[in-house]
Parts: C-alpha cells; structure tokens; sequence
C-alpha cells in the first residue's frame, strides 16, 4: 500500500504541475532485494539506501526485500509484467541467461557513458564477473557476493590434539582429521561429528566446489552445455558420498542448509563449509574459538563464487538507467562495499575495498574476514545456464539421490546429464 | 390514497426478481469471476499452448502437454507423494479431533484452557510452525531426537532420510489441522439434543455405545464438511514444504501444488505449470462431487 500511495502521489503531483516539473522531478527507483543468509542484513541496506538519498536528493530509492533469491526473482518479474516495474534490482547471479531470454535486463557496456563509468565496470574482481558476462558484455555487477568457506571449531581442534592453525588443505587432510574430530559416546552414538557439508537448499553450490577441487566446472560459459557425468564429477560426488558412508566423519544422508550454522554454533560439529554471508553472524554468535580456511582441495584448491548482482531492467526510461547506474556506483563503492562487507561477511567486490581504512583495521583484528577474498583466486562460476532452475535441480536431485543412497553417483549423475541435454539443446 | 394496481404476469415478476437477485449478486460475482472462473479458463487454455519463454508468441500444440506428463518422473512421484500425504493426514487428523472434541466438551474443569491449547496450532501461521518444526526434527540439535537420545536411542535424520521425510510432514500437519477441525466438531456436539443422552442413560447403555449409536451418527454432516476440507488441504497446504523439505530429498516429501509452484516460478515454464494445474483442478472437482453425491445420501440420521 505504502508503495502504491508513494505511486499515486508522484504521479499525481506530476500531473498537476505539469510539464514544467520535468526537468526538476526526482527520479524514483524501486528495486528488490534478497537475503539468504538471514541476520539483520535488511537494516544494513536500509542504512546505505539512507545514505545514498542523503548525497543525491533527486534520487529516491524505494528498496524492498522480497525474500530469498527466487522469491526476488519472481517478484522483480512479476512487477515487471503487471507495468509498474522496477528499475533495477539484485538478483541471483546466475539469472542471467534467463533474464537476458525474457528479455528484461540491459547490459551495464549500453548504460556507461564516460571513461570513468567505464573504469568503474571494469574495476571488480574478475572471477565476480564470471557469472556477470555474457556474449562480451556485462549484464550484472557483484553486490552481494560469497564463496563457501571452511569454518572450524579451534577448541575442538586443540581437544583432539590437532593444531587449530592448521586446518585441512587436502582432500585426504579432511578425511583424516575428521575422523579425529568425530566423538562417540559409551554406546557408540556419535556427539560431535568431525565435518557437515549441507546438501539441502543449495546442493550443486556446494557440489561446484568439489568438483572445482577434482578441476572439473558443471558447465560452459554460455550455459548451453552441462558436464554432470564425466568421470572427474562423478568422483567428486563419490568423494562425498563417502565422507558419511565410509569414513563416519560425516551424518549420513541430508544435511540441513538452514539449521547448519546453529549445529556449528551448538558444537555439534567440528567443522562447516557455508557461505561466507553468515561470518559476522558466526563471530558475534560463536562462544568458542572458531577459524576460517579456504576449502581443501584435491587436485587443486577451489571454490564456485555465489550471491547476488545488480541488474538493471530493460523498461525503463534513460533517465532512469542513469539514476540506477548511479545507484549501483555508490553502493559498490570501495567505502560502500567495505562497509558492506563488514557488517555482513559478504566479500568487498573490488580490490579497492580491501583499501579503505575500514576494512585494513577490520582485517587486522579479524584476519578471517580476508579468507573468501584470497579464495578467489581458486574460484570458478556457480551453475548458471539457460532454463537454469530446471537444470539446476536436475543436479540437485541426483545429488540427494547419491546422498541419500537411493542410487550410486555415476547413474544419478548420468541421468541428470541426460535430462539436463534434453533441456539445452534447444538453446545451442 | 389508491392502492396502485400492478399486473402480475408470471413474465413480469421473474424480471423484477431477476434484476434484483442478479445486482445483489454482482459484488460476489465480479470477484469470483475475475479471481477464480477467469483464471481458470485461461490455465486450461494455456495448458495447450507453448512457446520459448514468456515474451515469446505461443502457439497451439494440442495434447503435447499432457503427453509430457506421464513421461515426466517427477510429476508420477508428486502424485503418488500426495495420495499417500492424503490418506496419512485425513483420516487421523479427523479422528483427532472428534477424540479431543469430546474430551473439551466433557463437563470437567480447565476445559476452556484445553480448548485454547488444542486450537493454538491452528492459530499460528503455517510458515511460523513450519520454522519452529524445521529445529525440532534437525537430527543434532532438534527436540524430538533430544528427547530419543535420553532413553538412549539414536533418532533418525527426520526430514534428510527418504524413508521418513514424507511422514514427518505428515505428523507437523495432523497436529496442525486437528485443532481447526475440532472446532467444527465442538461446535456440533454443542447442538446435540440431551434428551438423547437421558434416554441412553435410562437404557443403560455404555459410553461407547452411545457414541457408536448416538453421537457419530448425529455428527455425520458435520463429518463430511471437514472431510471435504480435510482432503482439500491435503492438496492445497503446501507452505511448510518451503521450509522444512523444499520437496526433498530427490522429491521424496515433494507434493503436486509445490511442483506447479517451482514450475511456474523456479523454471519460469508457465505453460507446463498450466497443465499441472488443470490436473489438480480435475482432481479436486473429483473428489469433492464423489464425496457430494456418494456420501451425502448416507449421512442423514433417520
């Protein structure tokens, strides 16, 4: 309602003033937002849209938060066919190819205008911008961006009689460890368990990383191709299955996304890959201590990237787009986005957060919050291809069928392939 | 002062009351048209068109929907899911009620607290339940394996086993619904003649006769509304799916309205989520006319 009134009155003040209001009339903008990870990132975005309208009193930002990353996408879409659109919003990053099918968005290389724009575009890390460029261009800016990381428990490190400043590096390391860090009680019913990797809510995310580390990728960068059911995938898939089948340093079957971080917090496991999002979450909950690592690694070291963009839509006036641009300048700023990324644990976007005086001292007493940053240069893209919610949960569904030992890794996987290439080959 | 004299044709008298009836009805009409009737009428028509993505024009493709039903893994497993979740929850949920119904409307003390405890499930939101539910079945930290650990037995993964994540949603749902149905229940029992009763009692008859004689038979209509209701929801309730299972683990606790959800909005392919739809429709029109016509000669206590 708020926002309907907001409408009306523009409009109708708009339309008795006339023409003459044209040249003075502030830009409005409406743009949805997402939040995964839970905590009181509203708040924050809240400040920093303040702020912006603050610096640039033509400029309104209605910004609303509109749930996890599909309820985003689906109310951004939404707004968009009802007429009364949204002007720009984040989303997941690995929308575009959908995004740019429907039609909705812009490339950020047709809304630039000067050098300095442009240098702006180019000023992010470069494995941000993988799931951002497509055909040559950029339709997406990294906002809210993560890798998985390894959090540990250093308490529990030191009980089990391994150094808590030498986490696991490799594959094997894990496994090892993990054993160590698994506790039973008299009758054998476990009490700590070494290791929790979550395979509900994001499972191919966290897949990516495996896969990464036995130096495969899911898919091309176009999205048309997928490469669920080559053998270095299925290995990885093997490799996980086994951390609870075979070693017993890991519950069997699912592993609950949502509740993960609260079995960390709880102590009932010694480590946890998640999002990077919950680190300022963690530290302020946390009543042991607890470190971050990168992710081992077997062949390599590696991690897929994850979060959200800025995307600005299609159907919407210059004006607008300028005003939009603006918007996300400001808000992926070095001091915006280390700011950002304080409050959060998100990473700051570009190497010039890493250089404002807030995030040196933060770094300083918390050399944690550097963890994701160092791990990007093992990142790879996160699963983005075209029609990318069916064949995201093709993958999704052969890896809880593999988990859950409903079937072994290589059918699982060769029947998501399958299904997946049936999907794409309409779009080569 | 005249009385004034108005010809009563029969042809005259229905247009009065036609014209009448059909304004009073108009407010009601108008949304239901434009909220239900119309909607319909286009997710049939859409269920046999397709086209490439939402901006694209669709064409007519006739039947090929349908036919990607029956070869679609997932769309067999959703309703074979939700004809188990139905045949779970409605009966026990009904059973419930009239049991906890019964006990409320005894004549002992704190009945009216019992009866504030009973309906509390019901009024909570079904995503805050479900939130509450997803910590209580988390196999390390949830309550119910909380409580197995103290006799010593190791719970299973609730919602992340295969074997067990239908069925604990079927149990958050039965203590869920009961609460709403006893009310219907309770209100029933409030409108039983007690001269029955007196007269049992003068015959001697047992507790449970007179429920098997007096009390069920008497609460039959009652009976078929929640039943009615209770096999609805079974199809229409989905909400705590997004939180606790998101249809997981490989679909095993996934039912056919969240199915047309992640169609229409994680794939963004409204024209298979039409289908979908017109499939539950036809099933629900089903369920509810058998039950009409079937049921509802029986349930009149003469």
């Amino acid at each position: 309602m708020k926002i309907l009134s907001k409408y009306l009155t523009t409009v109708g003040v708009a339309s008795i003033l006339g023409l003459s209001t044209a040249a003075t009339a502030a830009t409005d903008l409406t743009m949805y937002y997402p939040v995964a990870v839970g905590g009181s990132l509203t708040k924050i975005v809240d400040g920093m849209v303040d702020q912006f309208e603050a610096q640039n009193p033509d400029i309104n930002v209605n910004a609303i938060y509109a749930g996890n990353y599909n309820d985003a996408r689906v109310k951004a879409l939404a707004a968009l066919q009802s007429g009364s659109p949204a002007q720009l919003s984040v989303m997941f990053s690995i929308d575009i190819h959908e995004l740019r099918n429907l039609e909705a968005i812009v490339a950020f290389d047709d809304v630039v205008s000067t050098n300095e724009e442009r240098e702006w575009l180019n000023s992010f890390y470069p494995a941000l911008m993988e799931n951002g460029n497509a055909d040559g261009k950029t339709w997406g800016v990294p906002f809210q961006r993560s890798t998985i990381v390894m959090y540990y428990n250093k308490d529990m490190f030191r009980a089990a009689g391994l150094d808590p400043e030498m986490p696991p590096t490799t594959w094997e390391e894990f496994i090892s460890m993990g054993q160590k860090l698994t506790q039973k009680d008299g009758s054998g019913t476990v009490q700590q368990w070494g290791a929790m990797i979550p395979s509900t809510g994001y499972p191919y995310w966290m897949f990516g990383a495996l896969t990464k580390q036995n130096s495969e990728v899911l898919m091309n960068q176009a999205g048309t191709e997928t490469y669920f059911d080559k053998p270095g995938v299925v290995e990885a898939l093997e490799y996980w299955q086994d951390l609870g089948n075979k070693h017993a340093m890991m519950p069997k079957g699912m592993i609950e996304w949502g509740t993960l971080r609260q079995n960390f917090l709880d102590e009932k496991t010694a480590i946890m890959w998640h999002s990077t999002g919950n680190l300022t979450t963690v530290k302020n909950k946390a009543s042991f201590d607890f470190g971050v690592a990168k992710l081992p690694g077997n062949k390599e070291l590696g991690s897929p990237t994850g979060g959200g963009n800025f995307y600005i839509f299609k159907d919407s006036t210059d004006e607008e787009k300028k005003a939009a641009l603006k918007f996300v300048k400001f808000m992926t700023s070095a001091e915006q986005a280390a700011h950002w990324s304080k409050s959060t644990g998100y990473m700051g976007v570009g190497p010039s957060a890493y250089e404002t005086e807030t995030l040196k001292t933060y770094l300083k007493a918390f050399p944690p919050a550097a963890v994701a940053r160092d791990q990007l240069t093992h990142a790879t893209a996160e699963l983005s291809t075209h029609e990318a919610g069916r064949v995201r949960k093709f993958l999704d569904d052969a890896i809880q069928a593999a988990l859950t030992g409903q079937s072994s890794a290589e059918d699982a996987l060769t029947d998501a392939q399958k299904q997946a290439e049936r999907i794409l080959r309409r779009y080569k | 002062m005249k009385p004034q004299i108005i010809k009563l044709t029969s042809k005259n008298m229905l247009n009065r009351f036609n014209l009448k009836a059909w304004l009073l009805l108009l407010p009601a009409l108008s949304f239901l048209i434009a909220f239900t009737h119309w909607p319909t009428l286009k997710s049939i028509w859409r269920s046999f068109t397709w086209a490439r993505s939402d901006v694209a024009p669709s064409q007519f493709v006739g039947l090929e929907n349908y036919q990607l039903l029956l070869e679609d893994p997932v769309f067999l497993k959703v309703i074979e899911n939700n004809f188990w979740y139905a045949i779970g929850t409605v009966p026990t949920s009904i059973a419930l009620a009239i049991i906890m119904a019964l006990w409320v409307n005894s004549k002992i003390s704190g009945t009216s607290l019992l009866r504030l405890a009973f309906f509390t499930p019901t009024i909570l939101p079904m995503i805050t339940v479900a939130n509450i539910w997803l910590f209580f079945y988390s196999p390390q930290i949830g309550l119910f394996n909380q409580l197995l650990a103290l006799v010593g037995i190791e719970g299973p993964n609730w919602l992340g086993d295969p074997d067990t994540a239908l069925s604990s949603l079927m149990v958050m749902t039965i203590w869920k619904e009961a609460g709403f149905f006893m009310i219907f229940y309770l209100a029933a029992l409030q409108t039983l003649s007690p001269e029955l009763y007196a007269a049992a009692k003068l015959e001697g008859a047992s507790a449970w006769r007179i429920f098997r004689k007096i009390t069920f038979p008497l609460l039959m209509p009652t009976t078929l509304f929640v039943l009615i209701n209770a096999i609805l929801n079974a199809f229409k309730l989905v909400d705590h799916l997004f939180i606790l299972t998101k249809g997981g683990p490989n679909n095993e606790s996934n039912l056919l309205l969240y199915y047309i959800y992640e169609t229409a909005f994680s794939f963004l392919d409204s024209y298979y989520a039409a289908t979908l739809t017109v499939v539950m429709l036809a099933t629900l029109a089903v369920i509810a006319l058998a039950q009409m016509l079937l049921l509802d000669r029986k349930i009149h206590y003469r």
